[in-house]
């Protein structure tokens, strides 16, 4: 089967600092599929890569069979590969409702129009609605954005994404920041998102993790140390030593 | 708060005046000026001019959150095309209005690329720059420009072949007041359409715009050329109802004062910025009088004053008397 996402010999280098070394991944359609590794492991900077704000030093990134290495970040979205952020980045001073309006009418290509009333499309606003009401946040609708609770601000971010209609969906910390009662509740959204969507997270909690992911590729500075299921990552003395036991054996 | 008010005069099912209470009001008032102070169209022409000019540029500052130095380039170039053009026998003011618009417009486009690139910072130098290079090549092009001279041997035919542009400058006041009119109302119009909404994407996280699909450098070149545009209107009408087109048109004092301008109106509220370049123009008028040589302190301490006393300008003044009365 042609993976969803794939990055063949994936490299991103800083100067002399090699963040990203020859990363292959291929994640098949429909996974929940976690990334971990310690603080610095490059996770985020992968992230940025395969969604475009960061251009590779070497290697080649597939998006359902299709070279999308030269794509704009913006264009990949319009393929599907769309992406929350480890950091909230909302548009503060707008309300709720016109921050996943704004990314239905993107998704459409309807912002090309200024002559016409955003208004007169109905359509892309019952959308965005629906989006809110899929991670509870309609109630708050027109709340400016800038006065959301933080855990309600991790949730719209998510919003955002899927009113992009994405096919792949990289989720960058998806809960961070945020009490551990409030990430089962994200976590809680994120399973009820359709079984068809790709699923990628970034996620330090390794309870969320073992229980949402159904195969984690461990990072460790920039490499891939292994891939597989939650079963064999715990097994893995190596990724014990690494990872899971600087943070302690509870994880 | 929405982006999209609903404050509008409803005029039947899904029709809609884009006229707010602050909009109706300043509306009214432009209208009366003309009535009260019959000895005035010259000063409430140019002060009509700097609304629109203050409106184009609340286009990228207020609303899309690009800052330029160098805005007054546009102003110029509509003020030059259509002294130019009339200098050559196109004496027709709607033709100059439209020649005014469609010259800036295509520089906008033009200069966007280099100019939206980088942060704020290098905006204003690059804007900056851009402007000092065409403030000089104004000047050299004598033959073009009339040099430090400016352009004034240049005749405007009668508005649509009926009104002459007469000497109290009525035509002119009347003329002035009609396009500012259909200047605001395209403007409101664009403010409220899905571009619209992208622009204040843009303002408000520019990071994020991508990640959502969103062709930023398009969305900013189609708003750098319809700002240039209605720029363009203003410096046309500028030159046309006072038969005179000069360097100071697109110099820097002209840039700096339309950023003071609509910041004190309120970024991104039109009928903020409309009221706020009216009374900007208003009180420098006033204050030139009162004291010719210090007027320039007097407007420093309004400026000052409206930055620590009215956060978000008048358009946030109107917004908080407006939230206030419908809680």
């Amino acid at each position: 089967m042609t993976a969803a996402l794939a990055t063949s010999d994936l490299s991103i280098r800083f100067g002399a600092f090699e963040a990203v070394r020859q990363v292959s991944l291929a994640i098949r359609p429909g996974a929940r599929h976690a990334l971990i590794g310690p603080n610095g492991a490059g996770k985020t900077t992968l992230v940025n890569a395969l969604t475009g704000s960061l251009k590779p030093t070497a290697g080649r990134i597939m998006l359902a069979g299709e070279d999308a290495t030269h794509l704009s970040e913006a264009q990949r979205v319009h393929k599907g590969l769309v992406r929350t952020f480890q950091i909230n980045q909302l548009f503060a001073n707008l309300s709720v409702l016109d921050n996943v309006w704004l990314a239905v009418l993107e998704r459409n290509r309807r912002t090309g129009i200024f002559w016409r009333s955003a208004r007169a499309d109905r359509a892309a606003l019952d959308e965005a609605r629906a989006c809110l009401e899929f991670v509870h946040l309609l109630p708050l609708a027109d709340q400016l954005v800038a006065t959301l609770p933080y855990g309600s601000r991790r949730l719209l971010e998510i919003a955002l994404a899927m009113a992009a209609r994405p096919s792949v969906l990289v989720l960058d910390e998806p809960a961070a920041g945020v009490p551990a009662a409030d990430s089962e509740a994200i976590f809680e959204r994120i399973h009820a998102l359709p079984d068809s969507l790709t699923l990628v997270f970034i996620e330090h909690d390794m309870r969320l993790v073992f229980r949402f992911a159904e195969r984690i590729t461990v990072l460790v500075a920039g490499q891939v140390l292994t891939e597989g299921t939650p079963a064999d990552i715990a097994a893995n003395p190596q990724v014990r030593e690494v990872y899971l036991g600087r943070r302690g054996a509870h994880a | 708060m929405t982006l999209l008010k609903d404050s509008g005069l409803a005029v039947g099912p899904g029709m809609r005046l884009p006229i707010s209470g602050a909009t109706t009001l300043l509306f009214a008032a432009l209208i009366a000026s003309g009535f009260l102070f019959p000895n005035h169209f010259a000063l409430a022409t140019q002060i009509l001019v700097l609304m629109i000019f203050a409106l184009s540029y609340d286009l990228l500052q207020g609303h899309a959150g690009i800052v330029s130095l160098g805005h007054a380039v546009f102003l110029g170039l509509g003020a030059y095309s259509s002294a130019i053009l009339a200098r050559a026998g196109l004496t027709d003011p709607l033709l100059g209005l439209a020649v005014g618009a469609a010259v800036p417009a295509l520089i906008a486009l033009v200069l966007s690329p280099i100019v939206v690139r980088g942060n704020d910072f290098t905006r204003l130098l690059v804007t900056l720059g851009v402007a000092s290079l065409v403030y000089e090549a104004a000047n050299r092009l004598r033959d073009l420009t009339g040099g430090a001279d400016g352009l004034s041997d240049f005749e405007v035919a009668p508005l649509l072949g009926l009104f002459a542009f007469d000497f109290e400058g009525r035509t002119g006041f009347i003329y002035a007041l009609a396009t500012f009119f259909l200047v605001y109302l395209a403007l409101w119009r664009v403010t409220n359409s899905p571009f619209g909404m992208a622009l204040r994407g843009i303002r408000e996280n520019a990071r994020r715009m991508p990640a959502i699909g969103s062709p930023v450098a398009r969305h900013l070149a189609v708003a750098y050329l319809l700002s240039g545009a209605v720029a363009g209107i203003a410096g046309a009408l500028l030159a046309q109802t006072s038969r005179f087109a000069s360097l100071d048109m697109l110099g820097f004092e002209r840039s700096a004062e339309i950023v003071m301008v609509v910041t004190l109106g309120g970024n991104g509220h039109l009928a903020g910025v409309g009221i706020g370049a009216a009374a900007f123009g208003v009180v420098k008028d006033a204050l030139s009088t009162v004291s010719p040589r210090y007027w320039q302190l007097g407007l420093g301490i309004v400026l000052m004053a409206s930055v620590f006393l009215a956060r978000g300008g008048i358009g946030g003044i109107i917004e908080r008397l407006s939230r206030r009365r419908q809680p």
